[in-house]
């Protein structure tokens, strides 16, 4: 056999393979392509991995005061000093003076002392998983438990920025995550009534939806946070929240679940299934919602970061979550004016997880959505 | 064409009629009502002792015993008629002083917005998807992603920050100091335009970015038909060929969502104008949440809203206008 011919049986059993995946194979084949979605989703997995075992990655709880330290600089571990190298990651130790003129307290690093990092340690500050179990195994810790590492530096009552990020991470991402699957709920649902049974069905419930469409978002948003008792809890404000997410978000995706069920509504498949005497349910949800499910996972993807921006947004101001809840727009509530991009710049490194977050479900639904496109099957 | 006309006049009203029940509910919805807050508020600090009768008369004086329909009917027709958006309770006086020149500043900044997007959007896109594959093109992208995922109030701040320590200039509130109590000059004029410059960048920025990517990927479509084929193939200057065929295309989805690009703009103009202290209707709106005063805020979103609905019909207008494909298919 010779080598053009070995070729050609390769391509052509290539091309067998091709034809007989499946779409969620086809999928995932044109899905890894696309370098930066891959990207996209390996940061955001990360963010939601650093997100959930906020207690194992973060060095100190979210509240946790550091009194010594207000205000402090980012301290990131070395390897280097003037004293040589060494294999563990180090800090130099942190010396406190009362400024003699003003009397603040000036936090200054003593190049001459180093405190050793040591991974998977115990702080001593326990914590509680979910209510699964305690603990007080970190990922890293100084070898001085008096000391303190900052890798973000320390707000203006002396906590850990990046411990507070990565709390920050789980609740904002979690609010677009219920929000997003609340609102797929409604979509579905409506979206479904309306394009299956068409007629003054679907005329009320476009006319519904487009009035929720028509008021702008973030104000709509924020009309109804601000009617939130003020005696409710964190908790019952986190849950409302999502709930206003879910109950508003929902019109886009409807009307397109819509649009696909009302051209799909006189194809051949579905009257059969209808004649062999299927429910209206089942049809929709076993017939006519599998043939585009990617893209109703594309645009879920999509409206991830308008709820996280929202999100934010609310928080910012002050309707939203409300301290000691730790979200990433109530980190920013500290970087709202320009004295705080003066004094302390590093308070706006959550705003970095932000930009980081949306960019990444924005690529990754970018991808998924050339990926699940049949229209470029023609290109491979 | 005039039934065309008044059958998306006659939708509009009936839209802004469901909106006005919806305000009207979102009004209602903090706990306590207007009497309850009015007296507390006059309670606090001033040591005075409230008794349920004193809020009951002031329930009774402002008509608030009455049941909800009829004071959501007694609510629209003032407005309707007397373009009288009732009482705001915080400052004590009528929602219409409250909001007064805050309407124009807040439509300036809106064409301003909507004009800048639109002059950088159109061409850029339309030369990306010409020279598609180019750096220029890659770059945009680039642009478009990070104006989509940067936050408004950070890329306001960022701005903020910049003019106050690179220009030296101010740029939070609508006039610097000098020409704050000044009547009204050219240098005034100037002074107001390079204020409102900040904000319609901060918001054009994200609007823009949305823009460029369906304009290129219209032109891109656009660009790959026969007709443009069969132009070039007659030997029609690729100059002119661009603009009579997809380029001319390529505008309509631009022109079909002007009503989506200014509820975009409404939606997050609040938080850049707190950010930027703008006295205009956002801001007021924000504060009137925080204070619950639900009369102003109500006010507030009904009028944004009427804007939005008003530039949905005028751009179903402007399309039937442009595209004639629509105007066979509507019948006009």
């Amino acid at each position: 056999m010779s080598a053009s011919q070995m070729t050609r049986q390769t391509a052509q059993q290539d091309a067998v393979k091709y034809y007989t995946a499946s779409q969620w194979y086809l999928i995932w084949w044109r899905f890894r392509r696309h370098r930066a979605a891959m990207v996209g989703a390996l940061v955001l997995s990360g963010m939601m991995v650093a997100g959930l075992f906020a207690e194992f990655f973060a060095p100190y709880g979210p509240t946790t005061r550091d009194s010594q330290q207000v205000y402090s600089a980012p301290q990131l571990p070395r390897f280097v000093d003037h004293n040589g190298f060494s294999l563990q990651p180090f800090v130099h130790g942190i010396s406190t003076k009362r400024d003699p003129v003003t009397l603040r307290l000036i936090a200054r690093p003593d190049p001459n002392k180093r405190i050793y990092l040591t991974f998977f340690a115990t702080t001593g500050e326990t914590y509680d998983f979910f209510g699964l179990f305690t603990s007080d195994l970190r990922l890293f810790a100084l070898d001085d438990p008096k000391a303190k590492i900052h890798l973000f530096g320390t707000d203006d009552l002396g906590r850990d920025v990046f411990s507070r990020v990565l709390y920050a991470s789980r609740t904002s991402l979690s609010v677009g995550f219920i929000g997003v699957l609340l609102s797929f709920v409604l979509a579905l649902f409506f979206g479904g009534l309306a394009g299956y049974y068409g007629g003054w069905t679907d005329y009320g419930i476009q006319r519904g939806s487009e009035i929720i469409r028509v008021i702008p978002a973030i104000p709509l948003y924020m009309a109804i946070s601000a009617a939130f008792p003020s005696e409710w809890t964190n908790i019952q404000v986190y849950f409302a929240m999502t709930v206003i997410f879910g109950l508003l978000g929902w019109t886009t995706l409807a009307r397109r679940i819509r649009g696909h069920l009302l051209s799909q509504r006189h194809e051949d498949y579905v009257l059969a299934a209808e004649l062999s005497g299927a429910s209206p349910a089942r049809i929709i949800s076993r017939h006519m919602l599998p043939s585009f499910t990617s893209y109703i996972i594309v645009d879920l993807v999509i409206s991830f970061p308008y709820v996280i921006l929202s999100e934010t947004a609310l928080s910012f101001i002050g309707l939203g979550l409300r301290p000691p809840s730790v979200s990433w727009g109530i980190l920013l509530q500290d970087a709202q004016n320009v004295r705080a991009i003066e004094q302390a710049p590093w308070l706006f490194i959550p705003a970095g997880f932000v930009v980081l977050a949306v960019l990444a479900f924005t690529i990754l639904g970018d991808g998924l959505r050339d990926a699940a496109d049949p229209y470029q099957v023609a290109d491979n | 064409m005039l039934f065309f006309v008044a059958q998306r006049i006659t939708g509009m009203i009936l839209t802004m009629l469901a909106v006005s029940v919806m305000v009207f509910a979102i009004m209602e919805l903090p706990p306590g009502d207007y009497a309850e807050r009015y007296m507390f508020r006059k309670a606090s600090g001033s040591g005075m002792i409230v008794t349920d009768a004193d809020i009951e008369n002031v329930r009774i004086k402002l008509g608030l015993d009455r049941p909800a329909p009829e004071r959501y009917l007694d609510w629209i027709t003032n407005i309707i008629t007397d373009f009288d958006f009732g009482q705001a309770f915080a400052y004590e006086t009528s929602v219409n002083d409250m909001i007064g020149d805050r309407l124009w500043l807040t439509l300036s900044i809106l064409y301003s917005t909507l004009i800048l997007t639109y002059l950088l959007a159109i061409p850029i896109a339309i030369y990306a998807a010409i020279r598609r594959h180019s750096l220029a093109d890659y770059s945009l992208t680039i642009f478009s992603y990070l104006g989509l995922a940067l936050p408004n109030f950070l890329l306001a701040l960022i701005m903020l920050y910049v003019s106050v320590t690179v220009f030296d200039g101010s740029v939070g509130g609508l006039f610097s100091t000098e020409y704050a109590e000044q009547p009204w000059s050219w240098g005034k004029a100037l002074d107001l335009l390079t204020h409102l410059l900040v904000p319609a960048v901060v918001l054009a920025w994200s609007a823009t970015a949305l823009q460029l990517q369906t304009v290129r990927s219209t032109m891109l479509d656009e660009l790959n038909k026969l007709s443009v084929l069969a132009a070039r193939a007659r030997g029609v200057p690729e100059k002119r060929l661009l603009i009579k065929y997809p380029a001319r295309l390529a505008v309509n989805p631009v022109i079909s969502t002007v009503g989506f690009d200014v509820s975009r703009i409404f939606s997050e103009l609040p938080i850049v104008a707190l950010v930027l202290s703008l006295p205009e209707l956002g801001e007021l709106l924000i504060m009137s949440y925080l204070d619950l005063d639900m009369n102003v805020a109500g006010a507030i979103l009904l009028m944004l809203t009427f804007f939005i609905v008003v530039m949905n019909v005028i751009s179903d207008l402007l399309l039937a206008l442009f595209d004639p494909r629509i105007r066979l298919r509507e019948g006009i």
